[in-house]
């Protein structure tokens, strides 16, 4: 009989293939599946965090990981309602007007999920009013910006102050990151958050939410 | 007519050195590149700022200001001549007429600084690849393609002495494959639609310089190789799997060669020292004094090669002494000039191999780069004229060079970097030696929404 605790280690060693059967296992058992998603799926995925951030897992590893939890979720999501998956909040993220680099960006993406929380990617080159109407439609807690260049980083400034303009910016909080950022700009510009990477991106997120 | 490169073009180690090539490349002002002197090859950009109609009088004036204080420093120190390379922001392709006006204001200052301080300087001009701006990108046709066309054309027109770009094409798949660390997905997207799409782009590009009095220089895997050294100084990827990368983008750099760059190569194709093997034609390189652009772990090993040694880009910010640019020319300078006595004195091999030494050991993408490596695999490459054979063998040589080094312990290595490189081997070796073969393979794995076969002449 499988256990949570099996559930958690697949999910660490990303045994995609060995997920479902263990998953299946512990509904067919009577195991609540909320149960199942936060003891097992996302236990693992707890275990997988940290062991990134200190560099013993590298960024494939963890997406082997997510992918796990992910099949294992499939099996479990017909078992629930929507309202009952367990989410840490809601992120709305793309890259700036102009700007088209989006590896970081994505790589917060994944590790977000894969954290429990419902993003949602804009994409690359995003408008300040496409912002402003994500915002509006999603209702997101925080809204996340990218920008890899010094002449789309003003970006986020306007984006920021479309938000303020709009009645929109005491409703969410807004992070940004990218290589021309620092916190000093961050400051200057409005933003609550900076992170250089998507690692730390992550934490100041879940500090934000739990404030 | 394509070049075919089926032989190096070196026999003997202790030619392959920086400074010198057996093509070098003549300057309008009389810089030979490539023809014994390292020159300094300079980069900027501007400091946080929006670009349109209303900014671009200030962006102008920055350019200008930058470029005037990089030629009076070059020239207070004696620089034997200075490569310029201006390398665009992304809106001043979209709207060439940004990029020709400043393309204009940096030719001007370097006539000036001939007339009034008698040094010699060329320039690179390198627009965006702003292809990708379409998702998916549309490579062939189209709003981007046309505006960064215009572009090349007015500043080859208007006098630039090189073009050059940092071409896109397969990124859309390579960026995926990269943070999976998927060596198989990573060969397709450089092996056929990289190969394919450089095979499209520099035919177009070295009409435009042979119409023009320009030399097409050639291109970088920044988006990719680059891309995987900075995801892999993150801690993100493997080291080992970035190296593989770099060398596995060699035949795609070769390609601009093949339809007819002259270089120099462009400073952050650190695959260059394999085109220089391959073409003997000169290579821009950039290393330690690119810290102030990002990090490396070739800084030294990076210069080996370097015929011209560039400091990659940086902003115009101002520092204790001077504003950055300035203080980038200076220290690049310095380092040609020692560059450049060691020829004088005959020492050339010996600090080259001093460069090569201090960095070799270090780090796996250091090693791939010490000349005898890159000298062993690139007489396999040439004995196929398929790139995108080249570029699965490439890949599967610098696995074999990289678990020899390690396991003779003259590499530092990480402890998962063996089970890493079995990884790749295996998945190297399941890939077909044909690309259309292959394609029908990757069809079931690849994600068709993210790319358009029919932009990379597929089916």
């Amino acid at each position: 009989m499988a256990t949570l605790n099996d559930v958690s280690q697949c999910v660490l060693d990303g045994e995609l293939d060995e997920v479902k059967a263990l998953v299946q296992q512990l509904i067919d058992a009577g195991i609540d599946p909320i149960t199942i998603i936060n003891d097992g799926l996302i236990a693992g995925m707890n275990i997988v965090a940290p062991l990134f951030k200190s560099g013993e897992m590298f960024v494939p590893e963890v997406m082997e990981s997510a992918d796990t939890m992910n099949e294992g979720m499939k099996l479990l999501k017909p078992l629930i309602t929507d309202g009952d998956i367990p989410s840490k909040g809601k992120i709305i993220i793309g890259t700036v007007n102009g700007d088209l680099h989006d590896i970081g960006k994505n790589l917060l993406i994944m590790m977000m999920e894969s954290r429990g929380y419902t993003v949602v990617d804009l994409g690359v080159d995003i408008k300040e009013e496409a912002f402003v109407a994500a915002v509006k439609e999603h209702k997101p807690d925080i809204v996340g910006m990218s920008s890899l260049l010094t002449t789309t980083m003003m970006k986020m400034d306007s984006t920021i102050k479309q938000l303020t303009k709009e009645g929109l910016r005491d409703q969410i909080k807004i992070i940004i990151g990218g290589a021309p950022i620092t916190q000093e700009f961050a400051e200057d510009i409005g933003a609550d958050g900076y992170s250089e990477d998507a690692s730390t991106a992550v934490e100041l997120c879940d500090r934000m939410m739990t404030a | 007519m394509v070049k075919k490169f089926n032989q190096l073009a070196y026999s003997n180690l202790d030619d392959f050195v920086y400074g010198s090539c057996p093509n070098p490349v003549t300057t309008k002002s009389g810089m030979v590149i490539g023809g014994g002197t390292v020159y300094p090859e300079i980069n900027f950009t501007l400091p946080g700022m929006d670009i349109n109609d209303t900014t671009i009088k200030k962006a102008c004036t920055i350019y200008s200001n930058i470029i005037d204080g990089v030629l009076k420093r070059a020239a207070e120190l004696y620089a034997p001549g200075v490569l310029v390379e201006f390398e665009t922001v992304p809106d001043f392709t979209e709207n060439p007429k940004y990029g020709i006006e400043v393309n204009r204001i940096l030719l001007n200052s370097m006539k000036e600084a001939s007339e009034k301080y008698g040094l010699k300087s060329a320039i690179r001009t390198t627009p965006n690849d702003l292809r990708e701006f379409s998702r998916p990108p549309i490579m062939r046709h189209g709003k981007y393609w046309d505006t960064m066309l215009e572009l090349f054309e007015q500043c080859a027109k208007d006098g630039s002495d090189f073009i050059s770009i940092e071409s896109t094409g397969g990124k859309e798949i390579h960026d995926g494959a990269l943070v999976k660390a998927d060596i198989r997905t990573a060969i397709f997207a450089l092996g056929v639609l990289g190969v394919t799409d450089m095979e499209f782009l520099w035919k177009h590009l070295v009409g435009i310089a042979k119409a023009n009095n320009c030399y097409p220089a050639g291109d970088s895997a920044c988006g990719f190789a680059n891309t995987a050294m900075v995801l892999a100084e993150k801690g993100f990827i493997p080291h080992v799997f970035a190296a593989v990368i770099r060398v596995a983008a060699v035949p795609r750099g070769l390609v601009a060669f093949e339809q007819g760059c002259v270089g120099p190569g462009k400073d952050c194709a650190y695959e260059g020292p394999y085109i220089k093997a391959i073409t003997g034609l000169p290579i821009g390189m950039e290393g330690k004094s690119a810290a102030g652009a990002h990090l490396s772990p070739i800084g030294n090993i990076a210069a080996a090669l370097a015929d011209t040694w560039s400091n990659e880009s940086i902003q115009q910010v101002k520092l204790l002494s001077e504003m950055a640019p300035v203080v980038a020319m200076e220290q690049l300078i310095y380092d040609c000039r020692l560059m450049n006595a060691a020829t004088k004195k005959g020492q050339q091999v010996m600090f080259r191999d001093l460069l090569v030494d201090s960095d070799a050991a270090l780090d796996v993408q250091a090693y791939v780069l010490r000349p005898d490596v890159v000298m062993r695999i690139s007489a396999e490459l040439v004995k196929t004229q398929d790139n995108f054979l080249r570029t699965k063998i490439a890949a599967k040589l610098t696995v074999q060079e990289l678990k020899k080094a390690i396991n003779e312990g003259i590499v530092k290595s990480d402890r998962r970097d063996m089970k890493w490189l079995d990884k790749m081997d295996k998945a190297i070796d399941s890939i077909p030696d044909d690309a259309g073969e292959f394609y029908e393979q990757m069809k079931s794995e690849l994600d068709m929404t993210k790319f358009i076969p029919s932009e990379y002449g597929l089916k």
